[in-house]
């Protein structure tokens, strides 16, 4: 038996558990570029409309949100557009991939099982970065043929569609390293994470001020790959080489630790209890605060580092006298500024988000581990075991938006010569988040107290807003779609006007879905498998 | 008090699946009672009912006097849990573990507890995902025997202990026995086990007690499977009282006998001269098939018997 004994076997396991997921991946993914593209045809049917909205969309600040605007042209446009989107969702989709196909079944204990059979050491492994080469085959393929379908020029499409498909396998291949390290799957999904984030932000500030910067992040590569703008293959190379680099030292690593262990060693607890660990809510502290703390420094580090950028936006040359223009009745250069920050807090508050429902999806993770068993058997009742995750849920994605705020106001201050004036000004643009953000908690709550089975709906839920917040101005969706998602009422700070009544709502909102979940969960049996 | 558990009628239906049928149960305060019954019989449904995780469908459920749904917070002041499957915090020491679920319950006894951990053999400063899945049961059990509760609901509770462990558990039911007033209900479905422990029996099968009472009063139930070669004619032992279902076939005989009547019948044999003797105890499958009537051919039980 070699190594890879088994492989094909586990592949096909993998395929049938993912059936429903990958084809949505896939699909969702080879449609939306195909779909943006289209749209643009729609929009803009002249070459003059077309330089006329190039003009104004390639202002600085979105240069560092999406990535500078390589060609004036549909392809060029939709490549800007859909660009940074499409390559964080394919790395996303593959990381979480991978891990479930190893680090999940190893965590699980099903791993075990499955080796004890006919299975070589590298097989799973193997399978999981097979089945997602498959997925992301699919969505490169997909994705080109897509592009073309729609009328643009074949290179540009197979370069986007390469580009996409590479952004995945690189980040699977990250994931293959990460799954290595630690013991649990939470975790291995946080580290490669965490390295996705990183990538975003260095490309972000790479594509404002010091290019270099941006070549030392994938993300970045896939945009300078230049889809219809001139394409440049051998960035494709990079990638090859680094995924290459990646998935060695992950077989490395593999062949090294035993099934079930993580390359850190355990290290013993200790033998009581302290004082303090005597109520749920000092055992969800005790549960949440390592990933508060990791959700922290990422944050802290999102909001500096945008923060800092956004200094030096109101100094870009701006391409042309009609953008000039716009942006003088904007306000001017701190109007620019201004839109920038907005820009950026309102997608920090989408992220903050998924903290949000990370944590509220532990109640449904806590029952169906079964260990919410032991704990209702005490004199803890239901209401106050859920309050306690919720608090983290609540309490601690305001604080985390309040990171965010602090760190990006005084970053940012720091270079105007403001920080009084300004940390006080981006903490109330990461504040006015939370109130969105605590409609996902209510959310994930009412989900998990009257559809337990459906709860991971509240991910689904906040992918959509991020695309209905991102796209859903540029596919013409009526209003009232739009304004489904929670985050389209947020008032956009810095800049324009607070209103105090959608947050109201929102928090009305919010505290319904989460009374209406509280209701069900009181009522129905625990725990559902 | 008289009655620390008293169920009637229970329904409770999954879906399509009816898990429990019309299940009745009474446990008398101060007893150990023994839950028997084969995987999937409804044994843990019913503790959870208990212990108002679930909801019942039909028929009435009282613990310790109270509502098990209605009071739940309240009744479990008065009682300690251990289930079947133990999954812990991954990143919590067993230690804490314990600690945590005795001061949720309202009260640990660190004396207890520390001479429980010894007794057991467990290491409290491991973390949960280390835990073996015997260790993580005795985690439980640690928690639930060193807190001061009225009742003990232990479901399979030495699913995963080796034999010297069950050994150490059934040595602590039998003090829990002595101490006053504190009444536990073992699910189990290892005969032995039930046999060394508990006062009264109640089986269930497919959701419904098929058979409840004192261990003796089902002394008839226990019945050891016999395979004797013989010197001579197996003379005699058909008449002896608790015998049954005799057989003869080449010199060696087969018969299945009452535990009470055991002493009689190899008296007989030794009289006759024993060449080998091989003898089973029923296991608890046995028991519930000859309950259903469902007996599997005699020839068939006895070749298993014989190897």
């Amino acid at each position: 038996m070699n190594s890879l004994t088994g492989t094909r076997a586990l592949a096909r396991l993998a395929l049938r558990l993912d059936r429903v997921r990958l084809t949505v991946w896939v699909l969702g993914l080879a449609v939306m570029p195909m779909a943006t593209a289209a749209n643009y045809f729609k929009l803009y049917p002249t070459e003059a409309e077309l330089r006329a909205v190039s003009g104004v969309l390639a202002n600085p600040s979105l240069v560092a949100l999406s990535g500078p605007l390589f060609d004036v042209s549909i392809g060029g446009l939709t490549a800007w557009k859909i660009g940074v989107t499409e390559f964080i969702l394919v790395a996303l989709m593959s990381l979480l991939t991978v891990v479930r196909h190893t680090r999940t079944e190893e965590e699980a204990g099903r791993l075990e099982l499955v080796r004890a059979t006919v299975i070589g050491r590298h097989a799973p492994l193997t399978a999981a970065l097979l089945v997602t080469g498959l997925a992301n085959l699919a969505i490169a393929v997909l994705t080109a043929l897509g592009l073309m379908a729609t009328g643009l020029p074949a290179a540009g499409s197979v370069a986007f569609g390469l580009a996409t498909g590479l952004v995945g396998m690189l980040f699977a291949a990250v994931a293959a390293v990460a799954v290595q390290l630690t013991e649990s799957a939470r975790a291995a999904t946080g580290l490669a994470g965490a390295v996705l984030g990183g990538t975003y932000l260095l490309r972000a500030v790479g594509d404002t001020g010091p290019t270099w910067l941006s070549w030392l992040s994938p993300t970045g590569w896939a945009l300078h790959m230049r889809p219809y703008g001139g394409e440049r293959w051998w960035v494709a190379a990079l990638f090859v080489v680094v995924a290459a680099v990646f998935t060695t030292t992950g077989y490395a690593l593999a062949g090294r630790r035993d099934v079930g262990a993580g390359l850190l060693p355990e290290r013993p607890g200790p033998v009581a209890a302290s004082p303090g660990l005597r109520s749920p809510l000092a055992l969800a502290w005790r549960l949440h605060r390592g990933l508060l703390l990791g959700w922290a420094v990422g944050l802290a580090l999102t909001g500096a580092v945008l923060g800092g950028a956004a200094a030096g936006i109101g100094d870009l040359e701006t391409p042309n006298q009609q953008l000039t223009d716009i942006l003088t009745r904007m306000g001017g250069r701190n109007g620019l500024t201004d839109a920038f920050l907005a820009a950026i807090f309102g997608l920090t508050g989408m992220v903050a988000a998924a903290y949000t429902v990370q944590v509220t999806l532990r109640l449904r993770q806590e029952e169906s581990s079964g260990r919410v068993e032991v704990l209702l058997a005490t004199r803890v009742g239901r209401l106050r075991w859920a309050a306690s995750h919720l608090t983290f849920a609540l309490l601690g994605t305001a604080l985390l938006l309040a990171v965010a705020g602090l760190a990006g106001g005084i970053a940012y201050g720091a270079q105007v010569h403001d920080v009084g004036g300004q940390t006080g000004r981006l903490l109330g643009a990461a504040l006015v988040q939370v109130p969105a953000a605590w409609v996902l908690a209510g959310l994930g709550t009412a989900l998990v107290g009257l559809a337990p089975r459906l709860s991971s709906l509240a991910w689904a839920a906040l992918i959509g807003s991020v695309l209905l917040v991102e796209l859903g101005a540029l596919f013409g969706l009526s209003q009232w779609i739009v304004d489904l998602t929670p985050f389209a009422h947020v008032p956009k700070l810095p800049g324009s006007a607070f209103t105090v009544t959608p947050m109201l709502w929102l928090t009305v909102v919010a505290l319904a879905l989460g009374a209406a979940g509280l209701a069900g969960l009181r009522r129905r049996d625990m725990p559902v498998a | 008090m008289s009655e620390a558990i008293r169920v009637d009628a229970l329904v409770k239906t999954f879906g399509r699946t009816r898990a429990l049928d019309g299940l009745d149960l009474a446990v008398q305060t101060g007893e150990v009672h023994g839950f028997l019954g084969p995987n999937g019989a409804g044994k843990s449904t019913t503790i959870r009912i208990l212990l108002g995780l679930l909801h019942a469908d039909g028929g009435t459920a009282r613990l310790l006097g109270g509502d098990p749904w209605r009071d739940a917070t309240e009744l479990h002041r008065r009682l300690a849990y251990v289930p079947g499957d133990v999954t812990l915090w991954p990143n919590l020491s067993g230690g804490e573990v314990i600690d945590l679920l005795g001061r949720l319950r309202g009260g640990l006894d660190t004396r207890r507890r520390a001479e429980l951990l010894e007794r057991f053999d467990l290491d409290p400063s491991k973390k949960g995902r280390t835990y073996s899945k015997g260790n993580r049961q005795k985690v439980a059990l640690v928690a639930a025997l060193a807190s001061d509760v009225d009742l003990l609901l232990l479901d399979e509770p030495t699913s995963g202990l080796d034999p010297l462990m069950e050994e150490v558990f059934r040595q602590v039911i039998r003090e829990e026995q002595q101490r006053d007033g504190r009444t536990v209900l073992l699910s189990s479905h290892i005969l032995a086990e039930v046999e060394a422990l508990c006062d009264r029996v109640t089986i269930i099968r497919e959701g419904r007690a098929v058979e409840t009472g004192t261990l003796a009063g089902m002394r008839h139930l226990t019945r050891t499977s016999i395979q004797v070669d013989l010197a001579g004619p197996a003379t005699g032992l058909d008449t002896l009282p608790g015998v049954h279902d005799l057989q003869t076939h080449n010199g060696t005989v087969r018969f299945d006998v009452d535990t009470a009547a055991l002493d009689a019948v190899l008296r007989q044999l030794t009289t006759v001269g024993i060449r080998s003797l091989t003898s089973q105890p029923p296991t608890l499958e046995e028991l519930f098939l000859r309950h259903y009537d469902r007996a599997p051919a005699n020839g068939k039980q006895q070749t298993e018997v014989a190897r």
